[in-house]
């Protein structure tokens, strides 16, 4: 059984044994992340309503938001990053272990936003590998656990860990905004937890 | 009720000052050197509470109109003062030469100025003499430049919009 | 106490025989006599800051610690400086700037339509605020006045927003103090308000609908019913959390007592909004300086009467209460007419008119593009948010986009207060003084 330990769990030849143990490794992370609180303007206010009682973030497993980056796996970047917050941003995600993630939410952060001038960082993705765009301003919180859903079905089919080991660069999915469509007002809209290869 | 241009009173003086209304807003206009006895006379006559204080650059819109005998200079200092008890506001117009960007800091009269000052001096560049704490608020303390300046340019990056990613 | 008893306590010297004990007119007044400590605030500069972790403290040595920017209970990117003496806080400094947008000078770049769209960002608790007060300096330099129903409806909407400001108020201090289960409980209302605004917006929050001229659109069949279902629901709640908060011992000593500040520190620091009504002085624009049609509606100015947290906290709680009765007063009195001022030079044609007629068309077309025109002039207009006086300076040099736009940010200047409400408590009390003082840091930054 030849193991590439460069590649981490990766670059093992799998037999039966292992293989379902990387996939209960994958599970056990996708179903658990810490995500780190940086909250910075208006997103930050729809991440707090996601994390709430009404747009529930416990049902996957994520309502704790870790204080210190050290305990925390998952970055979401909610707000505009300006010039002066952008080296505390860099610094905060290379406090955090591997393996870490980041989303990035809202327009401002994926892409600087309505906001193309000289204080404001034109897209996260200069500071930090995204991997995962969750586009509105602000995104509904259907839109944000959308965004964390695909992170998850990414997670599950390993190909995220696979692709930072080799390039550094964050996996850039964007995914699409999710609409209320008046659904909010009378009933929530259900959201379908993708399958993807290795999922349990 | 209100009129579309401001109507400018003649050269009528309040304490010492040529005094305008813009639309229905009472603006004292005075010079740099009458600006700190005007405002210890106007802290006197009831108003306690300065409100706003911001800077302005002129550099494009030199033909503003002002009362009579008031010099227009490049940057402009308007301060907003508010009496709580005969409940009025009054607004202060101060002309800053460019060569010399400097005013008194009210900081004394309103402790509240302190933030406000700082921000004028790091957005517009103006420097106020007898500020506790001169330095900027707003932008990182290395930054060049002084962006609400005319001459300022916005910073906008052009963007070319393409297909990023895989659309989920 | 009301603000003529201040100045009267300075003008009525006739009574006492007590050798002329005259106190000193207002401008000899420095900032030394006017705040009890000038030496509240810690002033360094950000490089020095940069370097204190290389030195080695001493035991006498007090010790100077950063706080954020990124720090679970700084409201936002709030950057504090702290100058502590074990557990007690000596000077502080709050350093900002880490969320500054340069909205100022994009506003130099929009046009007076989309301008509500940049400056609703601002204070992203009470957009309403943000964008009532840029239109009504707009609509001044403009020389035209919304219609009736139009009024009314930005008061509507400037109200259930305090209702749902206050909310998140009561949700993010119950949270700081330790009553983390409030924070669910806030959000909770607030997705409900929430929910009502994007029924007639469209988006939970930024909403660019109040616009120069009146709204964007009217209020959607069916609204009444909504907004009823909320009068209902609320109240009842707030009840709830009143019981749970308020009599609760921890609580009461976390916050009583706690981020003192007096009436003349305050007036001197240009504070305004809940944090100047506790400390005694009852100054609301809404009954001060009205605007919009809040003559017409009554309700009560709530003041406090220590200036602590404590204080603070209750404001807020029955300002909700009296928001909510405003809105009741609202629904019986709101006129039918027009959305939106019809003024040919401001307002777009109506949708299906653009179908029909091709000078329908280029008007559409130039007032989205180009903009309408605003007269020269400068003018200032100031009402109240949840969180103080918000304001717009507004100069216009003629063209269609604002030559200056400058917003008095009420936290900005509301974060002054805060070295001095803080110093001489402990460490832990300062997470309770700055979510009393409810910044929001797109306000302070802008």
């Amino acid at each position: 059984m030849g193991w590439d330990v460069s590649q981490g769990l990766e670059g093992m030849d799998h037999n039966f044994l292992t293989g379902t143990l990387e996939g209960l490794v994958k599970w056990a992370r996708a179903r658990s992340i810490f995500p780190a609180t940086f909250g910075l303007a208006c997103c930050a206010i729809e991440m707090m309503g996601t994390g709430a009682a009404h747009y529930d973030l416990a049902r996957f497993g994520m309502e704790v938001f870790r204080a210190s980056p050290r305990q925390a796996d998952l970055m979401i970047v909610a707000g505009r990053v300006s010039q002066k917050m952008a080296p505390v941003l860099r610094q905060v995600y290379d406090q955090m272990m591997e393996p870490k993630w980041v989303i990035s939410m809202g327009v401002c952060a994926s892409t600087g936003g309505m906001f193309n001038n000289y204080a404001i960082v034109q897209g996260v993705d200069q500071v930090v590998p995204v991997d995962v765009y969750a586009p509105g301003c602000p995104p509904n919180p259907e839109t944000l656990i959308h965004a964390i859903v695909t992170l998850h079905g990414l997670i599950l089919n390993g190909e995220i860990t696979r692709r930072r080991g080799e390039t550094g660069a964050g996996a850039g999915v964007v995914v699409e905004a999710a609409s209320g469509d008046g659904a909010s007002v009378s009933r929530p809209t259900p959201v379908v937890l993708r399958s993807g290869a290795g999922a349990t | 009720m209100t009129d579309a241009a401001p109507d400018l009173t003649g050269p009528e003086l309040l304490h010492g000052v040529p005094v305008s209304s813009s639309r229905g807003q009472q603006v004292l206009h005075p010079s740099r050197e009458q600006y700190l006895d005007l405002m210890r006379s106007l802290a006197d006559e009831g108003y306690a509470m300065c409100v706003d204080l911001c800077g302005v650059d002129y550099l494009e819109h030199a033909g503003r109109q002002v009362p009579e005998g008031v010099q227009l200079e490049r940057f402009e200092v308007a301060v907003e003062l508010l009496d709580l008890t005969a409940k009025r506001r009054t607004r202060i117009r101060v002309q800053v030469p460019a060569d010399d960007a400097t005013l008194p800091s009210l900081f004394d009269l309103y402790p509240g100025t302190e933030a406000m000052e700082r921000e004028a001096f790091d957005m517009v560049g103006i420097v106020f003499d007898g500020h506790p704490d001169p330095s900027r608020i707003l932008m990182p303390e290395d930054w060049i430049g002084h962006p609400l300046r005319k001459d300022y340019e916005v910073g906008r990056i052009p963007v070319q919009f393409k297909l990023t990613g895989k659309p989920v | 106490m009301s603000p003529s008893s201040i100045t009267k306590m300075h003008e009525d010297t006739s009574l006492t025989d007590e050798g002329a004990q005259e106190l000193p007119p207002r401008s000899t007044l420095t900032a030394k006599e006017l705040l009890r400590e000038v030496g509240a605030v810690l002033r360094i500069s950000e490089a020095e800051a940069n370097t204190l972790s290389s030195q080695e403290p001493s035991d006498d040595q007090t010790m100077i610690i950063n706080m954020g920017p990124q720090h679970p209970s700084t409201h936002g990117v709030l950057r504090l400086m702290l100058e502590l003496d074990g557990e007690t806080v000596l000077r502080t400094k709050p350093i900002i700037g880490y969320l500054h947008t340069g909205m100022e000078k994009t506003a130099e770049e929009l046009t007076y339509l989309q301008g509500s769209t940049n400056v609703t960002r601002m204070d992203y608790l009470s957009p309403f605020a943000n964008e009532l007060v840029f239109s009504m300096a707009t609509e001044k330099l403009l020389g035209i006045e919304p219609p009736e129903r139009a009024t009314w409806i930005r008061m509507l909407m400037a109200e259930l927003n305090r209702v749902a400001s206050h909310l998140l108020f009561l949700a993010t201090n119950g949270m700081d103090v330790g009553a983390v289960s409030m924070l669910l409980y806030g959000w909770r209302e607030r997705e409900e308000v929430l929910r009502f605004f994007e029924m007639v917006t469209g988006l939970r929050m930024n909403h660019n609908y109040i616009r120069p001229g009146g709204v964007a659109a009217d209020l959607p069949p069916g609204w009444r019913d909504e907004v009823l279902r909320l009068l209902e629901l609320i109240p009842p709640r707030l009840d709830e959390y009143d019981i749970l908060l308020t009599e609760q011992p921890i609580f009461r000593e976390r916050s009583q007592g706690v981020g003192l500040i007096t009436a003349q520190e305050a007036i001197a620091l240009g504070v305004t909004g809940p944090i100047l009504r506790s400390t005694g002085i009852e100054w609301d624009l809404r009954r001060d300086m009205p605007y919009l049609a809040y003559e017409q509606v009554d309700f009560d100015v709530v003041v406090g009467s220590y200036g602590d947290c404590f204080d603070r906290y209750a404001i807020r709680l029955n300002e909700i209460r009296e928001s909510i009765r405003i809105v009741h007063q609202i629904l019986d009195k709101i006129p039918e007419g027009d959305y939106r001022v019809q003024d040919k030079k401001v307002t777009p044609p109506p949708r299906a008119r653009i179908d029909e007629s091709m000078e329908a068309l280029i008007h559409h077309f130039k007032i989205f593009t180009e903009g309408f025109k605003v007269p020269e002039g400068e003018v200032y207009v100031g009402i109240e948010s949840p969180r103080g006086e918000v304001g717009c300076y507004l100069v216009s040099d003629g063209s269609s986009k604002p030559y200056r736009m400058h917003i008095r940010a009420p936290s900005f200047v509301n974060l002054q207060a805060l070295p001095h409400m803080m110093r001489g408590g402990l460490i832990a009390d300062a997470v309770a003084v700055i979510s009393s003082v409810d910044p929001v840091l797109g306000d302070v930054d802008r």
